[in-house]
Order: structure tokens, then sequence, then C-alpha cells
């Protein structure tokens, strides 16, 4: 099987969800699933009226390169995409896109959740929350569940 | 030696990045977080808890004790919280 080179997309703008789907199975017939997961702001019960994103550019593209290009060796994928705005994000708003296209749906639904897992932790973003009573909102902290879950792939 | 902070580093320290002459004996990040707590108020502030400090060199995430020398771009910043 030729190796892939996952498609990794840094950027403000939003993303349409319905069309990278179609951009990775396009034209092909070998493609026999897609798993996306996308992550939205939410509103924390009326709390939030805002996320601010930072991330460091260059590190952030290269670590989501890594990550990916890793997943790429543990699963037979025929397809990575992963979006990850920075900026300004209002609830209901599309944070991230991982999408991945394998054979079956298994090595497709691992290799989702193993970018997701690594990206959480290991691709440098910070969130900074912007409060609906619009007082100053706090940077979210990182779960130690998200650093659990990274031991769990033995890494 | 540029250094460059992010998210509430950034904001304690109150600046994103600065370039430094860093002098000698400092060996490690350790060395690194422990000279620059001295060097003000804001540092302490940003780094009084320094095992919470993440740090990246050539953009590369590494652990406290590795070596500084040959870094162009060190990085701080606290535990990332992307996705």
């Amino acid at each position: 099987m030729p190796a892939i080179t996952p498609h990794i997309r840094i950027q403000t703008a939003d993303f349409d969800v319905g069309e990278e789907i179609a951009g990775l199975s396009r034209g092909r017939k070998d493609i026999g699933a897609v798993v996306t997961f996308t992550g939205l702001c939410r509103d924390e019960a009326g709390k939030l009226s805002a996320l601010e994103l930072e991330h460091y550019p260059g590190m952030a593209e290269a670590a989501i390169q890594r990550i990916a290009g890793e997943a790429c060796t543990r699963w037979p994928l025929q397809g990575v995409t992963v979006i990850h705005r920075y900026g300004r994000m209002e609830p209901g708003d599309n944070i991230v896109l991982v999408a991945t296209a394998s054979t079956h749906r298994q090595a497709a639904f691992e290799a989702a959740t193993f970018i997701m897992d690594f990206l959480k932790s290991r691709a440098p973003f910070w969130k900074k929350e912007h409060r609906a009573d619009g007082s100053q909102g706090d940077w979210v902290e990182a779960r130690e569940a998200d650093e659990a879950a990274l031991s769990a792939w033995g890494k | 030696m540029k250094l460059i902070y992010f998210a509430w580093v950034r904001e304690r320290i109150g600046k994103a990045e600065e370039v430094v002459d860093l002098p000698a004996g400092l060996e490690t990040v350790s060395d690194l977080l422990g000279w620059l707590r001295e060097r003000g108020e804001e540092y302490e502030n940003a780094l009084q808890h320094p095992e919470v400090i993440r740090v990246a060199i050539n953009q590369e995430h590494v652990a406290h004790g590795e070596k500084i020398a040959g870094a162009n771009e060190i990085a701080l910043f606290p535990p990332m919280t992307g996705g």
C-alpha cells in the first residue's frame, strides 16, 4: 500500500464537514469507511459567550503532522484530514475536524480516536473563555483524563 | 536566544517573546526556568510552579531535563488544551 500524506490545515476560517468527507472519497472505489469527529464550541450551560483559541504557528502544523503520520503507521489508512481552527469561536462553531478513511471501519474509528487523543494534549493550542456576563474568563485547564488517554495507547 | 510565551504564561510575563543573553552555566530547561524566575515579579508569578510549565525547543516538546545547547527558539506554555 503506498504511503498516504495526511492533509493538515490550521486556519481561522470555518470548514464544511460534508465537503471534507467528499474530498477524502471523491473518485475512489477502494475506501470502505470514513469516520469523522467534529469538535464544537459549547456554551457551558449558557455561561460562555466565546472561546479564544491561541496556537503556536509552525509547531502546531508539525505536531499534528507527526500525530497523523503516527496513525498512518499504526493502521492501514487511505486518507486522513485534520483541520484545527484558531481565533475566536462562539458556541455552536466548529473547532476541529478529524476524518480518517480506510477499507474497514475499525481502522478508521481507532485512528480517529488516536489522533484526537494526542491532539488534545500534544498539539500546541490553548483555549481562553469569554464569559456571557462580560467578566474575564479563565484559560481552560488540561484534564488528567486526557493525559491518561495517551498512556492507554502505550506511549 | 529567542524565548516565546503562550497563553497565561504570556499574559503573566506581559510579553509574547523576547531575545535574551543567557549566562554561562545554564545547561538544562530546569536551569533556564530557575534563571527566568529571578528576572522579576512577573516571571516569578508566571513560573512559580515550574512543574506545570511545558517547554518546546525548536518547536519540539521536551522534558525539563533536556539540554538547551543548540536551541534557537525556546517556547514556554501551560499544558496544551487543543481539540
